[in-house]
Parts: C-alpha cells; sequence; structure tokens
C-alpha cells in the first residue's frame, strides 16, 4: 500500500510540474453539475438536483472558448456502475486542453509527459519499465494504427465502410484490444464517425474522426480528440446520444445550452483524457486500479 | 432474473435454458463503448468451461437451486445415498458427480449437496478430512522437510502426495477443495 501511495504522489507532482513548466493554467471546474455530457455509455452519478461530472471536459472548454490558452485540470469524475479491475466509480482524471491544436499535437505532448514521467522516477534506463512481466519500451517508437486497419487484421471487417455498433465494441474487446502489441505503446487512432464523441471529424476523410486512444502493456490510458467546434453537429450528436439513452432506458441528461453557446466561440483545440489510476498502475506494476487506490468503494 | 450487472464469480445463473457457475469475471469497457461482461462459464451439469462475453442488456434465469445439509449413509453400487438428519429422507445421488472425493467420504459425514430442477449435481464436503494412511514408502527419521512428497494411498483407496516424514498409519487432513494433502493429525 505505501509504496503505491508514495509512487501515486511523485507522479502527482511530476505531472503537475510537466504542465507548469510549458505554460499551462491548472483548474478546477465543478464537479457537482446541472448537465453532464451526453454519452450513449456513460452514467453519471446523481447528487442532488445536480449530478457528479464523468468528466470535467464541458467546461475546461468553455475555458478554451473565453479566451484561456493551455488548461490542464487533475481531479475527481465519477461513473456510475463502472467496477472492475481497472474501473472504479470514482476515479482521477488528468484532462488537457490546447486552443489551437489538434490530435497530433495531444500526441506529441502525451509523448512528453510519458517521457518525463519515466525519467522522474525512473531515473537513468527510464523508458524501458515491465508490466505484468511485459518488458514495454515506452520510448522512443510508438506504433500508430488506425482503427480500420486494426479491424480489417484482427477482426476481418472494415468498421468505417460498415458501421455496426454492437460488433465494434464486441469485437474491440474481444479480437483487437486482446492482439495490440505490447512491448510498445499503441495509438489506435481515426475511430468511425458514429464513434466519435466529441471529436471533430477528419477533413480529408470525413468516415472517420479525429481521435485516438492510447493503450500501454495493455492498458487503455488515454482517449484525444480533435476537438468538435462546429454547434451543429454538436447538438446533432447530443440528440443522437439522448435516443441511444431513451431506446437502452437510460437516464437523459439536459444539453449544456452554456457549453452550446461557448461553442460558437471555441477555437480550432486539441482536448485529452488520461486515466491517473491506470497511469499509476502501469509504473507500480499493479494488475488492479484498486491496489494504487487510498480507499476503495465504501471503505 | 438476473441482469448483467448482477454478475459476478460464483453466481449460479440460467442462459440458454442452462445451468451455469461464473467461475472467472471481468468488467471490461473499452473506449467510449458499452459495458462488456466478460466470463468464463461453467456447465453445472456437465462440467465443461466455456468464455463467454455478455452485454448490458443480457439477462438470465435464477436457476432451480436447492441446498440440503445430508448425511452419509452408504453406497449402493454407482448410486450414493444420502440421508436428512431431522427426518430420515433418503436422497440418491450418482457417484460421478463427486469426482474423486467419492473416496473421501466416511460413515455419517455432513455434506452440502445442491439439487438443481430436484437433481443433485454438486456435493461438498467438509474443508477438511482425515484420513489414516495405509500405503508409503517409510519415511527418512528426523526429514521435515515440507518441499519433496511422495505418492500415498489412504484408507479408501484416494492417492495423493505427502512430505517424507509421513509414515504409514500417520493420519493427515486432506483439503476436499483442492484433493491435496494439508497437514498431518497429532498422534491418536
Amino acid at each position: 500500500m505505501k509504496p503505491a501511495l508514495e509512487l501515486r504522489s511523485r507522479l502527482l507532482h511530476a505531472t503537475r510540474t510537466f504542465f507548469h513548466d510549458r505554460g499551462f493554467l491548472e483548474v478546477e471546474t465543478p464537479v457537482r453539475v446541472r448537465a453532464p455530457a451526453i454519452e450513449a455509455h456513460i452514467d453519471a452519478e446523481p447528487s442532488g438536483a445536480h449530478w457528479l461530472r464523468t468528466s470535467p471536459e464541458l467546461h475546461m472548454k468553455r475555458l478554451l472558448a473565453a479566451g484561456l490558452e493551455n488548461v490542464f485540470q487533475l481531479g475527481p469524475c465519477f461513473r456510475r456502475g463502472e467496477r472492475g479491475d481497472r474501473h472504479h466509480p470514482e476515479y482521477t482524471m488528468l484532462e488537457w486542453y490546447r486552443a489551437r491544436a489538434d490530435y497530433s499535437d495531444m500526441l506529441a505532448d502525451t509523448k512528453a509527459l510519458l517521457a518525463h514521467l519515466a525519467r522522474a522516477i525512473g531515473g537513468t534506463d527510464a523508458h524501458r519499465i515491465s508490466y505484468r512481466n511485459q518488458p514495454i519500451e515506452l520510448l522512443p517508437r510508438w506504433e500508430r494504427i488506425t482503427v480500420r486497419e486494426a479491424f480489417l487484421r484482427w477482426a476481418g471487417w472494415d468498421p468505417v465502410a460498415h458501421w455496426d455498433e454492437e460488433r465494434f465494441n464486441l469485437d474491440l474487446a474481444e479480437k483487437v484490444e486482446p492482439a495490440l502489441p505490447r512491448d510498445v505503446p499503441v495509438v489506435l487512432t481515426d475511430y468511425p464517425a458514429p464513434a466519435a464523441a466529441l471529436a471533430r471529424r477528419k477533413p480529408e476523410d470525413p468516415a472517420v474522426a479525429e481521435r485516438w486512444e492510447l493503450y500501454i502493456g495493455g492498458l487503455e490510458l488515454a482517449n484525444a480528440y480533435s476537438e468538435l467546434t462546429d454547434p451543429a453537429e454538436q447538438r446533432v450528436r447530443f440528440e443522437e446520444a439522448i435516443r441511444a439513452r431513451r431506446a437502452r432506458g437510460k437516464e437523459v441528461y439536459p444539453i449544456d445550452e452554456a457549453f452550446m453557446a461557448a461553442l460558437e466561440r471555441l477555437p480550432p483545440s486539441g482536448g485529452i483524457a488520461l486515466g491517473f489510476d491506470r497511469l499509476v498502475m502501469l509504473f507500480a506494476d499493479a494488475p488492479t486500479l484498486d491496489e494504487v487506490m487510498a480507499f476503495r468503494e465504501g471503505e | 432474473m438476473y441482469n448483467a450487472t448482477d454478475l459476478r464469480k460464483g453466481l449460479k445463473i440460467l442462459w440458454e435454458g442452462q445451468p451455469y457457475e461464473i467461475t472467472e469475471f471481468q468488467f471490461v469497457k473499452p473506449g467510449k463503448g458499452m459495458a462488456m461482461y466478460k466470463c468464463r462459464i461453467r456447465h453445472m451439469l456437465q462440467g465443461n468451461t466455456i468464455e463467454k462475453t455478455f452485454r448490458e442488456v443480457d439477462s438470465f434465469g435464477k436457476p432451480d437451486l436447492e441446498s440440503r445439509e445430508l448425511i452419509f449413509s452408504y453406497a449402493n453400487g454407482d448410486q450414493l445415498v444420502f440421508s436428512d438428519p431431522e427426518t430420515y429422507e433418503e436422497y440418491l445421488v450418482d457417484g460421478e458427480v463427486l469426482g474423486r472425493n467419492k473416496l473421501l467420504l466416511a460413515d455419517n459425514m455432513h455434506v452440502d449437496v445442491l439439487f438443481y430442477n430436484g437433481k443433485a449435481v454438486e456435493v461438498t464436503l467438509p474443508i477438511f478430512v482425515e484420513k489414516q494412511i495405509v500405503e508409503t514408502e517409510p519415511g527418512f527419521k528426523g526429514n521435515t522437510a515440507t518441499n519433496t512428497y511422495k505418492p500415498a494411498k489412504v484408507e479408501g483407496g484416494y492417492e495423493i502426495q505427502v512430505p517424507l516424514f509421513i509414515n504409514q498409519g500417520d493420519f493427515v487432513r486432506i483439503d476436499t477443495r483442492t484433493g491435496e494433502y494439508a497437514d498431518r493429525v497429532a498422534k491418536k
């Protein structure tokens, strides 16, 4: 317990140093919100007339719309019903956003952050780590593979050409994720547009969205976007997510109109959410998220 | 009825009309996708195990299961006869249901019998049973090494690996969950 918490503390410190040194502003946005981000498969925990945030995303983009350039936040997020080896209903998220940037810039940031953290806790040879007996070269090579390539190779079909949400999710969990290389970080990129969430479509190939996910040693660590800044398309996507939630009998949240208004002024931006507890798991070589938290649900 | 969110290790479910026990359970939720429940499930009648990923929308029946504490009476060929300690009602159980543990039964032993649709499908013995060693190579005096083992046979014909210091005539305790030697019982 103590070594994991010491490591966690050093990683928190090193993360803050990394962003402060690069001119990012550390911000804190509301934890209790009137309108959580609407996603088909993410459920918010109610808190009186509010909900607890599932991510600080909407408020952080409002800060960019208000003129801030580079912001980051480290803080708790809550997702109802998510409990497993790699999930806990309350967890710590690291999110950062940059005005006039896109998902490639977020990738460069993430690589620099990982290098900085490995040095901060590992010293020499810091980029060579081992997770669950799997040696990993954290740097310099990150393998980039598109969702289309990954599915064609390991699941035998193209989800960009023939979208099927159910099949996409099942094959991602059962065929694609287990097959991803584990000896180097893997960036799974360019998701089919229907799985874009809050990412913009790729200008030169609108069938895919500028979204990537980072996997290291089999752990899914981060999700990044070139942010969607088109209010009309954003409203359509929220409405689609609302319909999907209704169809599954799930609670429906109101659209955050303050966020919608801010979108009118949001510059082209890049954003990313990184599961901080999983990052600690990776560096601590811990098999479960529980092992890197000071307290578990109900303790 | 159970929902996918009720799934956990050890739960017994009715799926596609068949009774299964969940032997391994993992919650997964890749990316922004739907929640899924990766399970290994064991068919409670046939004993075979399969891997199955359930989705949030899946639901399951509750198998008609009933557990009774019974006493072992006697064996009648392949059939084992157990009786209720209060009503003396007798229950027949196929020897196959116990597997190798059948050899560890003793007269008047209290066991838990699990019935599915009225048919016995699982017999749980006490965690530890004491048995006398009836056959093994002689031990070496003073050798108390606990990491070197030799074969031995206990009363009833059950075969296990025991440490070198165990002798013929000794009593040992066997862990019925693993089927392995647990420790030596002080001389009686």
